[in-house]
């Protein structure tokens, strides 16, 4: 028992921290992965007039399990004469490289209170100081899992569809890098605790985000724009889908892959909306500064505000459903969120929920950031019809790379005179 | 710390192995690829010289060696594609005469 | 065995893997991958060594647009598996002891005394990685820093002409 103790006191605590952050950011991510295919498909279809899912759990909630088991037990169809390592290796490459970018995403600003066996435990994986150069690089060698399955599935759609897509991740690639030099230059940094560090003035609230910043730099409007939009690209979502459509290529790259492979591209593409959307966040937004000044003590109760009604909604949901089984769970769920939301509000009066309200500010600013972004990104679904290969190409080289890097021009100019004067 | 001539023993290693690939290899895009292998075991010489003596003017470097290796990269594949357009064959070996 | 060690011999051993793997593979598919896997293991070995801009610029620029173009290329010209071609006697006996003749010349110029080297001029390594790169780039070595943009922009030109369709005169 003793020698356990002084191994992990030392360095081999650290990896087991690691190890056990790892695996719990993995399996939070998977579950959001999951509910986002949900929230997607109830979105889109209320934007549709329809219900979306609704029989498999109370709301369609258990739709992602029946997926995921559908997925295991599908056969698994190898077409013929294809290279099978370059086959097998392109859905596992996509995978960890999506996954592996959520590594440096930095959750909360404090570490927790307490530590374990002398670590400190902080709320990211690691933290270096080319964080968003890493992220990059992620991104960058994220266009093999495309081309690669197109090129192995030995048929022609796919191969037009990996081709078309990587073409047009590597264009999205330059305008998605220039437009974030903007936040660079305002945050002398590249890790990304710093550049949420810099964008936090207590006084201001949200005017010191980067987009609305005015005592920093230059608001980077523009830059926010444009990373949107190629990140949505850069991801293959609609409007820039072509490549993937179902009534143009049959499924593009990913034709000829079926069950768990074709799970393996479909957790990637939202793993990576998941991180471009953070990625939205931090930069531009703020990460996890809150949009109202410190000084406003009161806002911190803001998720209990936002906690109680929902939690409260569920429960009367929950005690008129149809079936009995959401008769049951729904009332659970809801007095579960109302529960947390009462706890939190309770700080008021007792001093150690105090403590726990000011701890998860940090948390619960950024992943609601991180919500709405998915909902945008959901919207843009729902909404608008996807754009042609030659506009969509047209729009990368010919309107977002000049706007970028007037972008970092303008920027520029404005942060030397602002340190100039 | 890892002696520095560790990885300059590496970088040999991987030179010696780009030069004989280029040689023993028929397919002109592997051969182009050899090349590249070549220039990173230079970059890591590079790198680590520039860890040992303790300045900064070896990574500057490699990061010129790396831009003018994509410059290379993109005009010599340009030629390899007109050029196998043109023999119809990827076979070093076909593009022996300077007749088609 | 220290944690920098082992992971040295780590990456080195994946590096000298894949360049095997580059010379052995029949299909330009696989060498290609096998490219990739050296590069990546060169940054890892940067990251070692310090020097964090250069790692996530060899991965970001070599790994993830040059071996883009080469898959691209041996995508679309359709590459195939290698001939088998017969070597002359000389390649076949001499080839071997010849490479390691070369690669051992090599490593013994490198690791010769390097102190002969003087360690005057250049900048020291006291700022971070990227800054003292960057003022670097901009200050002593503004002159090549310009030139390599317009070779660059003659690279894109080039390609640009070698690779458009011929004019139907």
């Amino acid at each position: 028992m003793n020698s356990v103790t002084t191994f992990l006191t030392q360095d081999g605590g650290f990896w087991v921290l690691t190890l056990v952050k790892i695996a719990l950011l993995l399996f939070i991510v998977l579950t959001v992965n999951a509910y986002l295919t949900w929230f997607e498909r109830k979105v889109v279809a209320l934007m549709q007039s329809r219900v979306g899912p609704h029989r498999v759990g109370p709301h369609g909630l258990l739709q992602p399990a029946a997926d995921g088991l559908k997925f295991l037990f599908k056969e698994d169809v190898m077409p013929g004469g294809v290279d099978k390592f370059v086959y097998l290796l392109a859905p596992f490459l996509a995978l960890t490289l999506a996954l592996a970018s959520l590594a440096v995403i930095p959750f909360g600003p404090n570490p927790l209170p307490f530590r374990f066996f002398g670590h400190q435990i902080d709320l990211f994986i690691t933290n270096p100081s080319i964080g968003l150069l890493v992220l990059f690089s992620i991104t960058a060698l994220g266009v093999y899992g495309v081309a690669l399955a197109g090129w192995a599935s030995n048929s022609k759609y796919p191969l037009l569809g990996g081709l078309r897509s990587s073409a047009q991740m590597v264009s999205y690639e330059l305008s998605m890098t220039m437009s974030v030099v903007g936040v660079l230059l305002m945050a002398n940094s590249f890790s990304l605790t710093d550049i949420i560090s810099q964008q936090d003035s207590s006084k201001y609230g949200l005017l010191s985000w980067n987009t609305f910043t005015f005592h920093g730099g230059f608001p980077q409007v523009v830059g926010f724009l444009c990373f949107f939009i190629s990140a949505i690209a850069e991801t293959n979502r609609v409007p820039f889908d072509l490549p993937e459509a179902e009534s143009e290529l049959v499924a593009g790259f990913h034709t000829e892959y079926s069950s768990f492979k074709f799970a393996m591209f479909f957790i990637a593409e939202y793993t990576s909306m998941i991180t471009v959307s953070s990625l939205c966040a931090i930069l531009f937004f703020g990460g996890w500064n809150s949009p109202f000044p410190a000084t406003w003590t009161f806002t911190h109760y803001i998720p209990s505000l936002i906690l109680i009604p929902s939690g409260l909604w569920v429960l009367f949901d929950g005690l008129k459903y149809e079936t009995i089984f959401g008769k049951l769970v729904l009332p659970v769920v809801g007095t579960v969120i109302a529960g947390i939301g009462a706890l939190l509000l309770a700080g008021i009066w007792i001093a150690p929920l105090h403590d726990v309200n000011e701890y998860i500010q940090g948390p619960f600013w950024l992943l609601s950031k991180i919500l709405s972004f998915l909902f945008f990104y959901v919207w843009a679904r729902g909404t608008l019809p996807r754009f042609r290969y030659d506009q969509l190409m047209n729009i990368g080289w010919k309107l977002l790379l000049p706007v970028s890097i007037a972008n970092v021009i303008v920027t520029a100019a404005f942060v030397l005179f602002r340190s100039a004067s | 710390m890892v002696p520095t001539q560790y990885y300059l023993i590496l970088s040999a290693i991987l030179f010696g192995l780009g030069a004989v690939a280029f040689v023993v290899k028929r397919n002109i895009i592997t051969i182009f690829m050899s090349i590249e292998l070549m220039l990173n075991a230079v970059n890591l010489a590079f790198v680590a010289f520039s860890q040992a003596k303790g300045k900064l003017d070896g990574q500057v470097f490699v990061l010129f060696v790396i831009v003018v290796a994509a410059a290379e990269a993109a005009v010599g594949l340009g030629i390899i594609i007109l050029t196998a357009r043109n023999r119809r064959s990827l076979n070093i070996e076909r593009v022996d005469l300077l007749k088609l | 065995m220290s944690p920098a060690l082992f992971v040295f011999f780590l990456l080195a051993a994946l590096a000298v893997i894949g360049a095997l793997s580059l010379i052995l593979q029949k299909h330009p598919i696989h060498s290609a991958l096998s490219l990739i896997v050296v590069m990546v293991s060169l940054a890892g070995l940067y990251l070692l060594l310090g020097a964090e801009f250069v790692a996530a610029v060899q991965i970001i620029v070599y790994g993830g647009a040059i071996m883009v173009l080469f898959v691209f290329v041996i995508m679309l010209l359709n590459a195939s598996a290698e001939e088998h071609t017969d070597f002359s006697k000389l390649a076949k006996f001499g080839g071997l002891p010849l490479a390691l003749a070369l690669t051992g010349l090599l490593a013994a110029a490198m690791i010769h005394d390097g102190g002969s080297v003087s360690n005057s001029g250049g900048t020291d390594i006291t700022l971070a990685s990227t800054s003292g790169i960057s003022m670097m780039l901009f200050s002593t070595f503004v002159y090549p820093f310009e030139l390599t943009s317009f070779l660059i922009l003659v690279a894109i030109m080039g390609a640009l002409v070698l690779a458009q369709r011929e004019k139907k005169t």
